[in-house]
């Protein structure tokens, strides 16, 4: 290990001449705008989810506990029931971490905390814009905003945009891939 | 084929062109006139192929011990179904409904053929069909992604061909099965000028030219191909479709068609043979400098050093082991299937990737293989989304590579070697992968680029134009971290990775889709990242596990900035459209609706 933070420090003492660098090596992109933010009630959508699936394992799991008496069922209940409660709690840093914003050439997307994924789409390669909307997710006036490429890799969905909002912004990208179009 | 289709056989064209006239053809005779056109006549018979069999399989399986006593005087026991009608007294009603059966299906495949009907014009190929349910389906010129003609083995026999037009999608493909071989070619081409953009004889002829030289760089044989093709347009100029000047002074090409004109069985008998013993790839179709093949020699090395042959020598050591150990006999009659199924393994993917040729002609590089039956298809330039150079570890002392592509467009028909048809180049050498990357990127060509892709075939890693994972990647990648890199130069991102298996791949910015990075826990702790180039589905994963962080950030912007940029100057949708405009800057706007950026 010590060889690794030597290593460490050496590029670290490299990259601070020549560029602001990030101190803790988390993924980050420098000279970028103001990231657009996901609506906060977009946390409501996804603890809800978490919930229902949530009752949903522990029902499982005590029926296959308590009345076919399967000790390991338990176990594997139990474990996925701690993981959601964890996720519960990360959730709100989770959601504060999903945002976008719309450049002069492409559209740039990130999410995530753990697992982190910039993800830079230039408008002339959208194929369409889809708009979906979940029950809770109407209950609460938002929608899920999807940009499909030709490539099943991009998966650039935006999730939790105030309706409003979802349709604007479809407009625009409509407007900005007409105007960029190229060809496949 | 105009409207009324003869029903004679030949290769002839039905209107009646004397052999003396393929010199100079007449555009009636092309079939991309934009009238509507009849497929071969044979077409229902060779579609319903599979039906034919099936019925050909109930009769005998039915009436095979009939059939053994008839040849081999074997005495049967019991009835048939023959005999139970012969007994119920009901011979003539069985007959009358056999031939109303056979009268309803002929009917039914005559309506069927003359209402399957197709027309290419300079929008769009369309297929009409169907009887009661009509289809109509429309490929449009610009989003071609590729043609394929397909040559089975039954078709060929007379005389037929498969076109197939792929466009972009599941299932989006235009088939035209099935045409007359001869005309086949020419219908490719005719398709392949009018979506080059390419409106007018002497604006193709110009653009073929240059391309020809292109290719050649400079060489006497390509110029002189060029300088023919002028000339065989300048002959013709008032004709308002370019003529098929490749083939025109050609004469082979000739010889068949005097050969067809000899109506009759012998005449197209002779005109078949010919067809089985021409070579591949017509000699006149392409400079040759730029044609790749690949000796049967080199072809059946590839085929004995794969990962199937692995996993036979485990088998067959798992076989001895199992014996020495005392198995017993029934143990043979459990692999003996496993061991025919190998065999005819080896021998299907040897036939099927003998006569492999990858050429450059004007509009775009044609792939053609097979021996019985043969497929070949032509992709336009900027069909390419991704390309792969990689050398498994067991063709390293050969010095064999393979060149795999990522396109938008699927043949339904398998590639070489039963693979997917995204395998371009199933094996070569360095030399071989050079001239296909130049035919496949012809603007990514130069002296420098050149060194680039060597470098990024075989460099072991270090200071050498690519951008290289740091040194403590090494936790990550302990073998390949110093050749785990990216460059990108003229349009093109250039990624390289892998040492025990080599892996080169070249993602033109101009197909891209888009590009993430990414990183989890592990990859944060030492400071890294990975990178994903996001293009069309296919063989080649455009990414790179092990990034430094800060790089990676300028990786993402690098390449965006690269993708939007190339896109703006991008015109091969049209391929030929804008640089045919330049040199006849006169009366036609230039065919091509490129946004200002």
């Amino acid at each position: 290990m010590s060889e690794q933070n030597s290593a460490e420090q050496n590029s670290a003492e490299q990259n601070s001449a020549g560029q602001q660098t990030q101190a803790d090596g988390r993924l980050n992109l420098p000279n970028v705008g103001e990231w657009k933010r996901v609506s906060p009630k977009y946390l409501v959508v996804e603890i809800v989810g978490t919930i229902i699936f949530t009752l949903v394992v522990a029902a499982i799991t005590c029926v296959m506990w308590l009345v076919w008496d399967q000790l390991w069922a338990a176990w594997v209940g139990g474990a996925i029931v701690l993981i959601c409660l964890v996720t519960v709690v990360l959730e709100p840093r989770r959601v504060r971490s999903i945002g976008y914003q719309l450049r002069a050439d492409d559209l740039l997307f990130r999410r995530g905390i753990m697992f982190q994924r910039f993800v830079s789409v230039p408008y002339g390669r959208m194929q369409l814009v889809d708009i979906t909307r979940g029950p809770v997710a109407r209950w609460l006036g938002l929608a899920d905003l999807k940009f499909v490429t030709a490539a099943a890799s991009t998966g650039v969905s935006i999730p939790g945009l105030p309706e409003s909002e979802a349709d604007g912004l479809r407009d625009r990208l409509v407007e900005l891939a007409e105007s960029r179009r190229a060809g496949l | 084929m105009s409207q009324e289709p003869a029903p004679g056989q030949s290769d002839v064209p039905p209107d009646g062109t004397p052999p003396a006239g393929a010199m100079t053809r007449l555009p009636e005779s092309s079939l991309a006139d934009g009238e509507w056109h009849r497929l071969h006549p044979a077409t229902p018979l060779l579609r319903g192929g599979i039906f034919v069999f099936a019925i050909l399989g109930f009769v005998i399986a039915n009436l095979r011990e009939r059939l053994l006593e008839f040849f081999f005087n074997v005495p049967r026991y019991g009835g048939d179904p023959i005999d139970r009608i012969y007994e119920s007294g009901t011979v003539g009603w069985v007959l009358l409904a056999i031939a109303a059966v056979l009268v309803l299906i002929l009917v039914a495949f005559y309506f069927g053929w003359r209402m399957h009907t197709f027309r290419v014009n300079k929008e769009a190929v369309e297929v009409r069909s169907g009887l009661l349910f009509r289809s109509n389906r429309k490929a449009r010129l610009d989003r071609i992604q590729g043609v394929n003609i397909v040559r089975s083995l039954i078709p060929r026999l007379i005389g037929a061909a498969k076109l197939e037009v792929s466009v972009a999608g599941q299932d989006a493909n235009v088939q035209l099965a099935y045409l007359k071989s001869s005309l086949a070619d020419d219908l490719r081409r005719d398709i392949l000028r009018l979506a080059s953009g390419a409106r007018r004889p002497d604006d193709s002829a110009t653009v073929r030219g240059q391309a020809g030289s292109q290719i050649g760089t400079g060489q006497a044989g390509a110029a002189q191909v060029g300088a023919d093709q002028t000339i065989a347009d300048q002959t013709i100029a008032d004709g308002s479709v370019a003529p098929d000047a490749v083939g025109a002074g050609e004469p082979n090409a000739t010889g068949g068609r005097v050969a067809a004109a000899a109506s009759g069985i012998g005449g197209f008998a002779t005109d078949r043979v010919h067809d089985f013993l021409a070579p591949e790839l017509d000699p006149d179709a392409a400079p040759p400098e730029s044609v790749v093949t690949i000796p049967p020699a080199r072809l059946i090395g590839s085929i004995v050093f794969s990962g199937f042959t692995v996993f036979v020598v485990l088998a067959v050591i798992g076989l001895v082991i199992a014996f020495s150990t005392g198995a017993t006999g029934w143990i043979l009659f459990a692999i003996f299937p496993g061991v025919i199924a190998s065999i005819g393994y080896y021998i299907s993917r040897f036939t099927k990737s003998l006569r492999y040729s990858i050429a450059g002609t004007t509009d775009g590089v044609r792939v053609g293989f097979g021996l019985l039956s043969t497929s070949n298809e032509t992709l336009p330039p900027g069909r390419i989304h991704a390309i792969q150079v990689s050398q498994p570890l067991i063709w390293r002392p050969f010095g064999w590579w393979q060149i795999r592509i990522n396109k938008a467009g699927h043949s339904t028909n398998q590639g070489a070697a039963g693979q997917a048809s995204t395998t371009t180049l199933p094996v070569g050498t360095r030399a071989d992968v050079g001239k296909v990357l130049e035919l496949i990127l012809p603007e990514y060509g130069g002296q420098a680029q050149q060194s680039l892709i060597e470098r990024g075939m075989i460099s072991p890693g270090g200071d050498d134009g690519f951008t290289n994972a740091p040194r403590r990647a090494i936790w990550l990648r302990p073998f390949t971290w110093r050749r785990t890199g990216y460059t990108v130069s003229d349009g093109v991102a250039v990624l390289r990775r892998g040492v025990i298996s080599r892996d080169l791949i070249l993602v033109p910015l101009a197909r891209l889709q888009s590009v993430g990075i990414e990183q989890g826990p592990i990859q944060r702790m030492l400071r890294l990242a990975s990178a994903r180039l996001h293009t069309v589905t296919g063989p080649v994963s455009a990414s790179l596990s092990v990034v430094d962080v800060d790089e990676a950030s300028r990786l993402l912007e690098r390449v965006s900035a690269g993708a939007v940029e190339s896109a703006n100057l991008d015109t091969s949708h049209r391929w030929n459209g804008y640089a045919a405009a330049v040199p006849t800057a006169s009366d036609e706007p230039v065919p091509d609706e490129r946004p200002t950026p």
